[in-house]
């Protein structure tokens, strides 16, 4: 009986030969990463609960500030005042303000065949370049750093065949709203969500990561693709060359398969207050809107940037709105600005800010008030994620959140799309 | 011989400690995240003991104020679904929850709770069956549950031994400083 990719990937990392799923197996990782929304607590377990002196290998731990940066409050700037001299002590690699820590680990050290272990859910998005990521909470996170291993169960995996094209205004962000909306918000819960077929085969890493970053907001363990020329030429293209290509076998067992075609796809929106409430642009109604915002670490890259340049060129946001955009890193970001694409943004009313998590993670920039609502290309929209307990977040793709802020409401953008 | 069937004696009275809970209910519903246990904007507190008194503010502003020690908390389907956040379970141990009893949980909150030593309980029957203000008593080594207002009792599902020994020691800070 065959693997499947993800039960390749644990099987190496657990230097097993074969591994099925429900097992336990203990596994050696390959990259860990922690962030400044929980790396203070990390730090304490580290240095008082567990008394550890040594990460377990410096160039494998990787402490990224993403979000609250820059530091809102004198607390917030002593927590990353905190990391910034436990990564100089223990000589780690540090980022501040570069980016959303996922799309860095992406863009500076995932490589295919990994198993990456970091304390924040949506390291799943690893899966876009064919690596086993997935998100811990501080404890186990500072077992990781600390000792090198994990525990795990091998889970099951669902696969996710997809075909067709997209049509003009609809995107990786439509398709995964709206594979989330079928199957809900726990319809994964601990499974690995494997994408592919002759679609994904076509996707840019950018779109299958996409895809893989909100397998958590199906509960999954981690989302995958597999690697194939268009990963290895992305991360050849940074100097990165020593890697392992896990493609599923021909006989490996899945418990379920789903199958989605392109064609039929159109822009969807996840409605307040869950990740699995999803309808169609078309259904949605007269729904007006105080705020938008693209970027986080699902839809903050070039690829989004450009559709909604595209939308944006040469025209106004409503005047009663506020467009919040924040590229997803320093690399993003400078590839948008030699294309003019912040150029047009600024013109047409957005506020550009730096890179980091800021509207998707409601707690440092742009956070909305009471009975205000936002259309967002973050992550979640989860009751008060953005701002005030009783306030409404709505999810849709770049180009959708681009055209609603030109009128003020949600809006279709196949109408604006060129 | 004497020293060591005393010995035992105390070890299987901690057991019984950790593994037979009893506590009042507190009933949520289906999908509760953890944005809504622990807000976004609390993470960066400088520890638990400042967090806490935000516990579950988006859905009850008077949770933190009025919960009790020993309190159980009842959760639907996929409880601590979303951010990886372990506030979420520290805030609820840090006051005083004793088990968290749910039909499902997200994967991420499940570890972190094992992770802290806090009892996390999967049966899929209790949550009908319950009321806020119930009081239940659950046996965690044992897979059962009882509710001792209504005289019901239930089967949860049993955790498996890995992941049994690090809640019996403590969490997995405990777990690794035994090794």
């Amino acid at each position: 009986m065959g693997m499947t990719m993800g039960e390749k990937i644990l099987a190496r990392a657990s230097g097993k030969d074969l591994v099925k799923p429900g097992e336990i197996i203990t596994a050696k990782v390959d990259l860990c990463m922690s962030n400044d929304g929980t790396t203070h607590l990390n730090i304490d377990i580290f240095e008082n609960q567990l008394k550890a002196e040594k990460v377990f290998d410096p160039k494998k731990v990787i402490f990224i500030v993403d979000h609250n940066v820059p530091s809102e409050s004198a607390k917030t700037a002593q927590v990353h005042k905190k990391m910034r001299i436990f990564a100089q002590k223990h000589d780690i690699p540090f980022y501040e303000g570069t980016g959303v820590c996922h799309q860095i680990m992406i863009e500076d050290f995932v490589v295919p065949g990994q198993l990456v272990i970091a304390a924040d859910s949506h390291t799943c998005s690893y899966g876009g370049l064919g690596a086993f990521g997935t998100g811990v909470g501080c404890t186990d996170f500072t077992s990781v750093m600390h000792t090198g291993e994990i525990w795990l169960m091998v889970p099951e995996t669902l696969k996710f065949e997809i075909e067709g094209s997209f049509k003009a205004g609809v995107y990786a962000r439509d398709l995964i709203l709206k594979i989330i909306g079928d199957i809900g918000a726990n319809g994964a819960n601990y499974r690995i969500m494997e994408f592919g077929g002759p679609a994904v085969k076509r996707f840019t890493v950018d779109d299958r990561v996409v895809l893989c970053n909100m397998a958590v907001e199906a509960g999954a363990k981690t989302g995958l693709v597999e690697p194939d020329q268009t990963a290895i030429d992305y991360v050849e293209a940074r100097g990165r060359h020593d890697m392992n290509l896990f493609t599923s076998d021909e006989d490996a067992v899945y418990e379920k398969t789903y199958q989605y075609n392109l064609d039929e796809l159109e822009p969807m929106i996840a409605i307040p207050h869950c990740v699995d409430d999803v309808v169609g642009v078309t259904q949605i109604g007269e729904v007006k809107i105080d705020q938008g915002f693209i970027g986080s670490c699902n839809n903050g890259r070039i690829e989004e940037l450009r559709a909604a340049a595209q939308i944006l060129q040469g025209k106004k946001i409503d005047p009663y709105v506020k467009l919040l955009i924040s590229p997803a890193s320093k690399a993003v970001f400078l590839e948008a600005l030699a294309e003019g694409l912040i150029d047009i943004f600024v013109e047409s009313g957005a506020m550009v800010l730096n890179p980091n998590c800021s509207v998707c993670w409601g707690s440092c920039q742009g956070v909305i008030g009471e009975g205000e609502t936002l259309i967002s290309t973050g992550t979640r929209n989860f009751k008060g994620r953005a701002g005030h307990p009783n306030s409404s977040v709505y999810l849709a793709s770049a180009a959708t959140v681009a055209a609603s802020a030109l009128t003020g409401k949600i809006t279709d953008p196949r109408g604006f799309a060129v | 011989m004497r020293n060591h069937s005393t010995k035992t004696l105390i070890e299987s009275l901690e057991r019984e400690m950790i593994n037979v809970i009893t506590g009042k209910v507190w009933k949520f519903g289906n999908d509760v995240d953890t944005d809504q246990i622990i807000p976004s904007q609390y993470l960066l507190l400088p520890n638990v003991e400042e967090m806490k008194q935000y516990t579950f503010e988006p859905l009850d502003e008077t949770f933190a104020s009025t919960v009790c020690p020993g309190d159980i908390i009842v959760g639907g389907e996929n409880f601590g679904s979303g951010s990886s956040r372990e506030q979420a379970p520290l805030v609820l141990k840090a006051l005083g929850i004793s088990a968290v009893v749910a039909k499902s949980f997200a994967r991420i909150f499940f570890r972190n709770a094992i992770n802290i030593g806090l009892p996390v309980v999967i049966c899929k029957e209790v949550y009908d069956a319950v009321e806020q203000n119930d009081t239940l008593e659950i046996d965690v080594l044992k897979g059962t549950i009882k509710n001792v207002t209504e005289d019901q009792n239930f089967t949860s599902t049993k955790l498996p031994a890995h992941v049994m020994n690090i809640l019996e020691a403590g969490g997995l800070i405990g777990f690794l400083n035994k090794k």
